[in-house]
């Protein structure tokens, strides 16, 4: 009977721990978006914010699009070719680029970049007694550390993805004009005329979640730090891993709700 | 005057207070000791709100504050309080002077930055350190200094109470000296009431008022200073005279 119900047990447990810690990040990221909106505001934790989540983060956003719209723009002409559609590689890349690709990658690697660091700089903070320093210095962490932190990311990232899908479909043109014998007005007239409002809409209201989640997560897994090294360590990598999934599910969901109708 | 009753925490399995009871009264100076990881650390968090405590009480000046969340109230509880934390606890992407001046440089008790910059370096200046370092970040600072910025901090706004955590651990005989002297002329000039942890029985002597004893998680003796040497406890004994043999064991 026990060889039975433990695995159950198990699952159990697992289970209502995970319903426990998101109900713990939920009330955690409503907490720190209305302090977004409550003075005081801490404008120069904001700028380096922005600098460090947007500025910053350009390079790598633009590396990863630009390899991916080329990829993309390979793997479409040589799929294609099996049903003589290979004339569609600028309308697929630009779809492809700005509805999904875009902002999944880029929500990815803010992920890899910027949440590790905001979880480990917050969970040395912590373990250094510099959260509490702050509390006794009158000085709101939530406000002070998180809510400059979402709101920047809320900003930039989405300014990042447009970014990332213009360089992305830069890519696919490279290759498509140079590698796939695409001519290069003609390349750029059909992506333009292909994309519509709604797929840029949806793309932007991708980053803005993406970067949320991905602050969020660095906030709340560095204030949740355990003590020592050890516990910096597990903060950044359970915050890396929550944000990834969550930004994949939060695609997942937002892609049903735009375009599953 | 800041009153503990039957104050306890445990952290998981780990019981640190188990029934503190202490009461400091305004414009003295007492202080704590006890030996490494008793919880006198934990004691001093609870007053502030940092660690809420599993049962009992704690009042400032007959305000209970043992459960005071933070806020408007909190922060209006918080500006009457400086704190100099045991590792510095200095904010490290801000200058030496940024940090003294923090509470100064934002808040309601926000002035002009250049006044503010010039209480820092005042500040500075009385615990030992040169305007110099002003513009270093703390990471570029030795231990005993980093502590000294940290105690500049605690004093810059010039609070009502004080709470030192070690403040000498880790500095020259001179520099101790120095900030023993600091600690009484807050106290006699200021009028401030003050608690400090210390191991160090030189610094006891040159800035008690009262002493306390913690260990086992309570107060085993409280006294006036004067006091201290007859008290007869045989707890206090060993501590003070740091012998080896005795009813404290030394593996804890
Ligand atoms: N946040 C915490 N989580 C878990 N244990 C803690 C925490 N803070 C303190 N402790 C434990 O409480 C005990 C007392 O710590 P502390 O007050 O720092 O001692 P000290 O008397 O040397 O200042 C130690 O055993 C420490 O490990
Ligand atoms: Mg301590």
């Amino acid at each position: 009977m026990t060889a039975l119900t433990t695995p159950l047990a198990h699952l159990g447990r697992a289970v209502l721990a995970f319903l426990a810690v998101t109900g713990r990040v939920a009330i955690f990221a409503f907490d720190g978006l209305t302090h977004v909106f409550r003075p005081p505001f801490y404008l120069r934790e904001f700028l380096t914010a922005l600098l460090h989540i947007g500025w910053l983060s350009l390079p790598v956003v633009g590396l990863t699009a630009f390899f991916t719209g080329g990829a993309l723009a390979l793997q479409i002409y040589a799929g294609g070719a099996r049903f003589s559609a290979e004339a569609v590689v600028p309308q697929i890349v630009a779809i492809g680029m700005v509805r999904e690709l875009g902002p999944v990658l880029v929500g990815l690697m803010i992920a890899a970049r910027v949440t590790s660091s905001i979880a480990a700089e917050i969970a040395t903070m912590k373990v250094t007694e510099q959260i509490d320093a702050l509390v006794t210095l009158s000085t709101h962490p939530m406000k002070y550390l998180t809510a400059p932190r979402v709101l920047a990311a809320l900003i930039v990232v989405p300014l990042l993805v447009g970014i990332g899908d213009i360089i992305g479909i830069y890519g696919g043109y490279i290759v498509g004009t140079q590698q796939l014998g695409f001519n290069p007005a003609s390349y750029i007239k059909n992506t333009v005329d292909f994309l519509e409002f709604s797929d840029i809409f949806s793309s932007m209201v991708k980053g803005c979640a993406f970067g949320g989640i991905a602050a969020t997560m660095g906030c709340y897994f560095g204030m949740q730090s355990g003590r020592g090294a050890q516990g910096v360590g597990q903060a950044t990598k359970a915050s890396v891993q929550a944000a990834a999934v969550l930004i994949l599910a939060a695609n997942f969901l937002l892609t049903s709700v735009f375009f599953a109708s | 005057m800041i009153t503990l009753e039957a104050v306890h925490k445990s952290f998981g399995p780990k019981r640190v207070l188990r029934g503190v009871d202490l009461t400091i009264p305004k414009g003295e100076s007492m202080v704590i000791i006890g030996g490494s990881g008793t919880g006198k650390s934990v004691m001093l968090k609870s007053v502030l709100g940092l660690v809420t405590p599993d049962q009992g009480k704690i009042s400032v000046d007959g305000q209970d504050v043992t459960h005071a969340q933070i806020g408007r109230d909190r922060d209006a509880f918080l500006a009457r309080f400086g704190m100099l934390f045991q590792g510095g606890a200095l904010f490290d992407s801000l200058t030496v002077w940024q940090n003294v001046a923090f509470r100064l440089l934002r808040g309601s008790l926000k002035r002009p930055k250049a006044e503010a910059r010039e209480i820092a370096i005042e500040k500075l200046r009385r615990v030992g350190l040169t305007p110099d370092v002003a513009d270093l970040f703390p990471s570029e600072l030795s231990g005993g200094m980093q502590k000294r910025v940290g105690l500049a901090r605690a004093i810059a706004a010039e609070p009502e109470i004080i709470f030192f955590d070690e403040p000498t651990t880790g500095l020259d005989p001179i520099m101790s000296g120095v900030i023993n002297d600091l600690i009484r002329e807050i106290v006699v000039e200021m009028g401030a009431t003050a608690m400090t942890i210390t191991h160090d029985m030189t610094s006891v002597r040159a800035i008690a008022d009262k002493v306390a004893m913690l260990h086992d998680g309570v107060i085993k003796w409280t006294g006036p200073i004067a006091q201290m040497d007859e008290s007869g406890d045989p707890y206090l004994d060993q501590f003070i005279h740091g012998r080896a043999e005795g009813p404290i064991e030394a593996v804890r």
